[in-house]
């Protein structure tokens, strides 16, 4: 390290940042290209980068694999949905209620460390592997990161903010709907973006333990155990997946610092 | 012992939002001299500090040190920095900070550890040595960084305003420690701050200098008696006029 | 005082709450909720019933449990460690982690179930499939999360090691992997729960012949619930364990971290 290096002012532009990290990506990808075509790797393995994204543009165009991706859409929208709905509230309610959290700790503590794939075959035999059966487990795995950052943002608030509001006869809804939630919004919004990484690994990992029905996992497990094994399809299909959490995460993010402003400034983060 | 000639720095040149902090600035300390350098607040005080110490490289004129131009940090100069929370390791007892930069002298473990209990007690933290920082207060943090700039034995030390972030207490006590480390150590000190009661009650020698970009309007001896006192020497006639008078280039260049 | 109350309170409701699941499954008499004495006294028959030469463990467990506590170690080990080394040397050039930041963040949005297919089919079912397996999985959050540290170091603390001239190994050493270390801890954290997930997960497919997740998957096809439920309460057991033991840790490790924030706040 260099005098350069640590002079504080050499900032580097967003422009450049974005063209820095889209040229990592190209290189990724023709590393991808050289080993696969070379054969330092077994083509079979490593399809070219090429064929992979050639592949995935492909897919876009298959009916069967629409119907495979919009299924796991829908779930996992869905059990992320129901996820903050019960988390939500059940945090706001174990946050600010101090006797109903020592209550149930104990459950939560005992509930949240079992690995929530251990559930898949239970619930398989409680309620079917259908659409269902994928919802619940993203409902259940989902719930924790939400929980906790909520009632982690409750006890964040500051307790001025609310005392002042008391002071002037405002009731305990009042001073939980106006100060508390506001206040532990940025936490909770944290808490779903984390949970939307979740929900998408339970979707998947249900869909391939369920190896039946329509799913991105379902898609990607049948190319895998199909003689010879369609690798091009895989990769194009974890491509997708990629894709797609990368843009829900960025996207997620995005509107946290937009809504947020307010918060990282007095937290003394870049905006 | 330390000249800058002609120096200037410009961040972000060639922007439109460049900013001029230092331009055409000369200056040259004595060996042995404690020279405190004055100036109002933002005006490019700690990027002076920071071309003397090497830590950035100025975009115009040089600083010779024992006419060595400096081009990275020279291995005779310590720093103290204001914040001392955040320049002393938080995870090393308040001995291995005071030790570490001794790892670049050829001394054995045992050596560096004499000479950091040497230094500790020189600032009266003989027994802190096994603390770590956060459990001391904030005087005593700056205690350790000035004890760590001692151990280090350097022949010019830097104090970028060391006392600005202590209570008044505290200041006074810490700017006795500096006159009583300076008479028992051969060095020169370079001390830089924006109280002027400070700059004249510690330094042999004020410099002033102008608001960004900045430049030296100033520069008067201080012929006080010895030694100092908190009480006397601050009542001293030549202290009010002194202080006075650096306030005047202070104040006169702040306003312009 | 308070702390003991707090205590005996909490297990007094843990104690309530459990006899209200057993009366509930009583009264219920579902085949799909076997009461929590049937799950216990199955947990006991199955792994914990041995001699005394194995710690009373039974050839089930020696069976099921060990190989999956194994693998997962070997798993979490390796890509711990790489996701530590990879993650220090990226952290330490903004431009190479500028390059490879978009990258990395692809790699890591990827859930790993979604791979699994493709360890299978480059290395076929078995442990290496499952090692290499669990150590991508989790190895993307240890690297991200340790870069981050190694970059977000205290300026002041890098001019610092420059006034005092330390050499660049003492520097890595000494200023930037204990700045990295909250962090890497936090990227540790969600890797060990990450790849108790990811273990469970490759057992669950069809090809393994033993540990939990297959331990699972045989009730399964066996229909045997409290074998089922058993397999379940001893992965949340376990999933429990290895936090509190990962806090231990982190706690010793990171005793001048959390001291120095409590007195900041």
């Amino acid at each position: 390290m260099s005098a350069e290096t640590l002079a504080p002012l050499r900032p580097v532009s967003p422009a450049t940042r974005w063209s820095r990290r889209a040229a990592g990506a190209l290189a990724f990808a023709a590393l991808i290209e050289l080993v696969s075509r070379t054969g330092l790797a077994d083509r079979e393995f490593l399809p070219p980068a090429t064929e992979i994204v050639w592949r995935a543009v492909i897919l876009v165009t298959d009916a069967d694999f629409r119907t495979h991706a919009l299924t796991s859409l829908l779930a996992w929208a869905i059990g992320l949905a129901v996820a903050a709905l019960i988390a939500v509230p059940l945090g706001l309610l174990l946050g600010s209620v101090p006797l109903i959290d020592a209550a149930t700790r104990s459950v939560v503590e005992f509930l949240r460390p079992i690995p929530s794939v251990a559930l898949i075959p239970l619930v398989a035999l409680v309620i079917g592997t259908g659409l269902q059966h994928r919802v619940a487990l993203v409902v259940y795995a989902s719930l924790w990161p939400i929980l906790y950052n909520t009632m982690y943002g409750l006890r964040g608030v500051d307790p001025v903010a609310k005392e002042s509001l008391r002071s002037y006869g405002f009731g305990p809804l009042a001073v939980l709907l106006r100060v508390s939630l506001p206040s532990a919004a940025p936490f909770i919004a944290t808490g779903v973006r984390l949970a939307a990484g979740v929900a998408l690994i339970l979707t998947v990992s249900t869909e391939i333990v369920a190896g039946r029905g329509e799913g991105i996992g379902v898609f990607i497990f049948f190319a895998g155990i199909a003689v010879p094994a369609r690798m091009d399809a895989i990769l194009a299909g974890v491509f997708w997946v990629g894709l797609f959490g990368v843009l829900v995460n960025a996207l997620l993010v995005a509107a946290e610092r937009r809504a947020f402003r307010w918060h990282h400034a007095q937290r003394g983060e870049a905006g | 012992m330390l000249e800058i000639d002609n120096l200037s720095h410009v961040y972000g040149g060639g922007t439109p939002n460049a900013h001029h902090a230092i331009e055409g600035l000369n200056l040259s300390v004595a060996a042995g001299e404690l020279l405190c350098i004055v100036g109002p607040s933002g005006c490019g005080k700690s990027t002076l500090l920071r071309s003397i110490a090497g830590l950035i490289r100025p975009t115009g004129g040089q600083v010779r040190i024992e006419g060595q131009v400096v081009r990275q940090t020279p291995d005779n100069l310590a720093v103290v920095f204001q914040d001392y929370s955040r320049s002393l390791f938080p995870w090393m007892s308040v001995e291995d900070n005071v030790a570490l930069p001794l790892r670049r002298r050829n001394l054995d473990k045992r050596q560096r550890q004499e000479a950091a209990k040497e230094a500790l007690e020189s600032v009266g933290l003989a027994g802190a040595a096994r603390k770590y920082p956060f459990q001391l207060s904030g005087g005593m943090q700056q205690r350790v960084a000035i004890a760590r700039a001692l151990a280090y034995r350097p022949t010019l030390m830097l104090m970028d305003e060391p006392f600005g972030s202590v209570d008044a207490q505290t200041r006074e006590d810490l700017e006795d420690l500096v006159l009583q480390v300076r008479g028992h150590h051969q060095m020169t000190i370079v001390l830089i701050t924006h109280d002027i009661d400070e700059s004249v009650y510690v330094g042999d020698r004020v410099v002033v200098l102008s608001k960004a970009p900045a430049h030296v309007v100033g520069d008067l001896k201080v012929h006080l008696p010895g030694p100092r006192d908190q009480i006397s020497t601050r009542e001293h006639p030549d202290f009010v006029h002194l202080r006075a008078e650096v306030g005047r280039l202070v104040r006169g260049h702040a306003t312009v | 005082m308070r702390g003991t109350r707090t205590t005996v309170f909490r297990i007094t409701v843990l104690a309530v709450l459990v006899l209200v699941w057993e009366a509930a499954t009583w009264l219920a008499g579902s085949a799909f909720f076997p009461p929590p004495s049937t799950i216990v006294t199955r947990m006991h028959a199955m792994w914990f019933s041995g001699p005394f030469a194995t710690l009373f463990l039974t050839d089930a467990a020696i069976g099921d449990i060990l190989p999956s506590l194994g693998r997962m170690a070997l798993g979490f080990a390796g890509g711990a460690l790489a996701g530590v080394v990879l993650g220090l040397a990226l952290g330490l050039s903004s431009r190479v982690y500028d390059y490879l930041d978009g990258v990395l963040q692809f790699l890591r949005a990827i859930p790993p179930p979604a791979l699994v297919t493709v360890f299978l089919v480059v290395f076929g079912f078995g442990l290496r499939m499952q090692l290499a397996f669990i150590m991508f999985s989790i190895v993307w959050p240890v690297l991200l999360n340790t870069a981050d540290g190694a970059r977000s170091v205290e300026p002041l603390h890098l001019q610092t090691s420059q006034v005092f001239r330390l050499s660049r190994g003492e520097r890595l050493r000494r200023v930037v992997l204990p700045s990295a270390l909250p962090k890497m801890f936090a990227g540790l954290r969600l890797a060990l729960s990450l790849s108790l997930i990811v273990m469970v997960f490759s057992e669950l497919l069809p090809g393994t012949t033993n540990g939990i997740g297959f331990q699972l998957t045989s009730a399964y096809a066996t229909f045997d619930l409290p074998a089922m439920w058993a397999g379940i309460v001893l992965l949340g057991v376990l999933g429990y364990l290895l936090n509190e033991v990962f806090l231990v840790v982190e706690r010793r490790v990171l005793a001048w971290h959390h001291a120095a924030q409590q007195v900041v706040i």
